[in-house]
C-alpha cells in the first residue's frame, strides 16, 4: 500500500491546523457562516438534517487494518458508534459536533487519512475497482494510477474552483466494477501490443441528466496520462457552464459541444501543456507502483476449504455468493456484505469495523477495500483460511450470503439524513430486503441490482440499477419512481421509467410484481433479470405493474 | 389573489451541535417543536425570521417552516419537518432519543 511521504504528512497536518483555527474563529463569532461554509466544505464537513456530517475519503477504497480500526475509534469516540460507507468509497459520520471535528481530522491524519476535497467544486476522491490488485481478470492494478491522480489533484491550484464537482474512477479490467462510464472521467487500463496504456472515457454521469460516458481516447500511453487528464479537466474548466449549476458538469459540456469538438480541444491543450511535464510524473508513478506490489502470497493446501464446502451448507452458500476469483492460486476475494436484511445498507458498527480489521490483519495480508456497492472486501484470503474467516464474520453479523442478489441494495442516506433528499431511501431498502428474505426467493431470482436514490442527484445510482428506485416529493407525500434495465458495468445503460410512481406503501408490492413477472417470463434460470428485460422489453413489466396488479398480488 | 399565509415556525440548526432548533416566543431556541412560537401573521413571521437569522453565533440556516397548531403546540405539515423534529427512521437516534431522556 502507498504510505504518505513527508510532503503528504506535512500538507495534511497544515490543513488540519488551519481548519482547527477556522473552527475556533467560527465558534468565537469571528467568522460568519457565509465565510465559514466554504472552508468547512473544503474539509468534508456538511450540515445535514439532524446534525453535521463528516465525509472521509478512502482513496480508491483501500484501507489497512490500522486505518479501519481508526475509523472505528472515530465512530465510537465522536459519533454514535457506527459509520456509513458510500457509493464513492467514502465513509460518512452522521453525528459529529462542530468543535470535535478538528480532533477527528487529527485522528485521521495519524493513519494517513483526511477529508480534503470530499466536497466542493473540486476533483473528488478518485475511486477504483474494489477488486484491484486481486482480480483474475485484471490487466494491471488501477490503484497506482488512482494514487497518482490523487496526489496531482489534491490542492491543485488550477482546479480548486471548477464549474462543478469532478469525479474520476479507474478500472484495471475489461469487466467494469467501478462504474467508469458514469463518471466525469473513467479510466480503463488496457494493453496494446504488450504496452500498458489507458482508455479515457469522458462525460458520463448520473444526477438529473444521466449520461453514459463516451470514449475520448482509445489509448493514452503511460507517460502521457497525467498531462492528458490535466488537459481534459483544463478544457472543461474553461468551457464548462458556470451560469447554471445544472448544466455545469462535463457531461453537459460534452453533450453540447460533441465528443469530436472536445477531443480536438483536449488535443490542442495537451500539446501546449505536455512539455511542462518533465518526467517527474512518470518517475513518481514508478515509485507509487512499487508501493502497490502484491503481497507475498502463500502456497498451501486448500483441503480445509474443500472439506468445509462439502460439509457445511451455510459456509457453502456464503462461498457460492460472496467469493470471487483471485489471480493467485489457492486464493479468493471475500466480499463482506453490509446488507443484512433489515439493516441500513453500507453501515458498519465500530465493533464490526474492528472485527474486519482483525480478520484482514490475521488472514488477509492487512488489506481491506470498500466497494461502491457499499460492501467491504478482503482482497487476498487464502482458501484454507476461509472457514475461520466465515466463522468470525458470522459471530458479528457479517456473514450474510447475498452479494449481487436482490437484498444487496445500494441506497443513499435519503431523507433520514440528507438535507437535499426529497424522500427516504433506507427504509425502502430495508423493506425490500426483508420481504424477499421472507419469501426465500433471493437465490431463485439470481443476479439482481436494486439501487435507490432519495433525490434526483442519484447518489444511490438508481439510473444504472437493474431496478432503479427514485424517491420524490409529490405534493407533500413520498413517491417512488421505478426504472428498469439500468446497468453499471462495461455494458452500461440508463434505466427506462416504467410510468407513474408509487407511494411508500405501494412500492414494495410493485417491486414484487416486477420480480414475479420476470420469473414468469424468463426462458431459464440462467437468464438474468437484465437479460430478460433486454429480450422482452418494458411491456410485460409495465403490464404487471399497472394492469395486472391482482395476478401478481402477494400470496 | 395571493395565496393566504399559512402558519410558520422559525427553525434552524444549532451551530455547535448541528441539531434542529426552533425559535420560541421568549426569543430563545428550543429543541422541541411543541415549544416553538407559531407565527400566524406574515409580517410578524418575516420579522421573527430576521431576528432568528441575525443570531449567527448560535444558529445556522434559519428559515420559516410550515406548521399547524396541535394539542401540545405547533406540529409539522410536511414529512421533511416531521423527520427534522424526530430523527432518522433507521436508528433511534436524534431528537426522538434525546427528548425521551428529558
Amino acid at each position: 500500500m502507498y504510505n504518505y511521504n513527508e510532503f503528504d504528512a506535512a500538507f495534511v497536518a497544515e490543513r488540519n491546523k488551519q481548519f482547527r483555527a477556522q473552527v475556533e474563529r467560527r465558534v468565537a463569532g469571528h467568522l460568519t457562516e457565509d465565510e465559514f461554509k466554504p472552508l468547512r466544505l473544503m474539509n468534508g464537513l456538511y450540515l445535514q438534517l439532524h446534525a453535521y456530517m463528516l465525509r472521509v475519503a478512502i482513496p480508491y477504497g483501500t484501507l489497512s487494518g490500522r486505518q479501519m480500526r481508526q475509523l472505528a475509534l472515530l465512530a465510537e469516540k465522536w459519533d454514535k458508534g457506527y459509520g456509513h460507507f458510500t457509493t464513492r468509497q467514502n465513509i460518512q459520520y452522521n453525528w459529529p459536533k462542530l468543535p470535535d471535528v478538528p480532533d477527528m481530522l487529527d485522528a485521521l491524519a495519524e493513519v494517513e487519512m483526511h477529508a480534503i476535497q470530499t466536497s466542493g467544486n473540486t476533483i473528488r476522491n478518485v475511486t477504483a475497482d474494489h477488486f484491484a490488485g486481486a482480480a483474475a481478470d485484471e490487466v494491471a492494478d488501477p490503484r497506482p494510477v488512482a494514487e497518482l491522480l490523487r496526489q496531482w489533484s489534491t490542492d491543485h491550484p488550477e482546479f480548486q474552483f471548477l464549474p462543478r464537482k469532478f469525479k474520476i474512477a479507474v478500472s484495471g479490467s475489461e469487466n467494469d466494477r467501478a462504474v467508469i462510464k458514469a463518471h466525469d472521467i473513467g479510466i480503463q487500463v488496457v494493453e496494446r501490443d504488450g504496452e500498458i496504456g489507458y482508455r479515457i472515457i469522458v462525460g458520463g454521469g448520473l444526477g438529473r441528466t444521466p449520461m453514459i460516458g463516451k470514449v475520448l481516447n482509445e489509448f493514452v500511453p503511460q507517460a502521457e496520462l497525467l498531462p492528458y487528464v490535466e488537459a481534459v479537466v483544463s478544457v472543461w474548466n474553461l468551457l464548462g457552464r458556470r451560469d447554471n449549476k445544472y448544466k455545469a458538469r462535463i457531461k453537459i459540456t460534452v453533450h453540447e459541444h460533441g465528443i469530436d469538438d472536445i477531443r480536438a480541444r483536449v488535443d490542442e491543450r495537451f500539446k501546449a501543456i505536455r512539455p511542462t511535464f518533465t518526467g517527474i510524473d512518470t518517475a513518481l508513478f514508478e515509485e507509487i507502483k512499487a508501493a502497490f506490489a502484491p503481497p507475498a502470497f502463500k502456497e498451501a493446501s486448500t483441503a480445509l476449504y474443500e472439506t468445509a464446502y462439502k460439509t457445511d451448507p451455510i459456509f457453502r452458500s456464503w462461498a457460492d455468493t460472496n467469493l470471487w476469483a483471485h489471480r493467485a492460486p489457492g486464493y479468493a476475494i471475500v466480499q463482506i456484505s453490509l446488507k443484512t436484511p433489515g439493516e441500513t445498507p453500507g453501515d458498519a458498527s465500530a465493533e464490526q469495523m474492528r472485527v474486519m480489521a482483525e480478520i484482514a490483519e490475521t488472514y488477509g495480508h492487512d488489506e481491506l477495500r470498500i466497494s461502491h456497492e457499499q460492501n467491504v472486501i478482503l482482497p487476498h484470503v487464502h482458501k484454507s483460511d476461509l472457514p475461520a474467516v466465515h466463522a468470525t464474520l458470522k459471530k458479528h453479523g457479517l456473514a450474510t450470503a447475498n452479494i449481487g442478489l436482490i437484498s444487496d441494495i445500494i441506497a443513499c442516506p435519503g431523507m433520514d439524513y440528507c438535507a437535499l433528499a426529497t424522500a427516504r431511501s433506507i427504509p425502502i431498502a430495508q423493506q425490500i430486503a426483508t420481504r424477499f428474505d421472507e419469501l426465500k426467493l433471493e437465490h431463485e431470482i439470481g443476479e439482481m441490482k436494486i439501487k435507490i436514490s432519495g433525490c434526483i442527484n442519484a447518489c444511490g445510482h438508481h439510473h444504472v440499477g437493474h431496478i432503479g428506485i427514485l424517491g420524490l416529493d409529490r405534493a407533500g407525500v413520498e413517491n417512488y419512481q421505478i426504472t428498469l434495465g439500468g446497468d453499471a458495468t462495461e455494458t452500461a445503460a440508463i434505466g427506462e421509467r416504467t410510468g407513474p410512481g408509487f407511494s411508500a406503501d405501494e412500492i414494495i408490492p410493485a417491486i414484487e410484481r416486477i420480480v414475479y413477472a420476470y420469473l414468469d417470463l424468463r426462458e431459464s434460470p440462467e437468464e438474468t433479470f437484465l437479460a430478460a428485460y433486454r429480450r422482452a422489453g418494458m411491456a410485460p413489466f409495465k403490464e404487471a405493474l399497472y394492469e395486472k396488479k391482482e395476478a401478481y398480488a402477494a400470496e | 389573489m395571493a395565496k393566504p399565509f399559512s402558519p410558520k415556525v422559525v427553525t434552524a440548526n444549532a451551530l455547535i451541535e448541528g441539531d434542529v432548533v426552533y425559535l420560541t416566543a421568549q426569543d430563545a431556541w428550543t429543541r422541541d417543536l411543541a415549544q416553538a412560537e407559531l407565527l400566524e401573521d406574515e409580517a410578524v413571521a418575516q420579522d421573527r425570521l430576521l431576528f432568528g437569522a441575525s443570531q449567527t453565533e448560535t444558529v445556522v440556516g434559519v428559515y420559516l417552516a410550515d406548521a399547524v397548531p396541535g394539542a401540545t403546540g405547533p406540529e409539522p405539515t410536511h414529512f421533511r419537518e416531521d423527520f427534522r423534529r424526530t430523527g432518522p427512521s433507521n436508528y433511534f437516534h436524534g431528537k426522538q432519543a434525546e427528548l425521551s431522556d428529558v
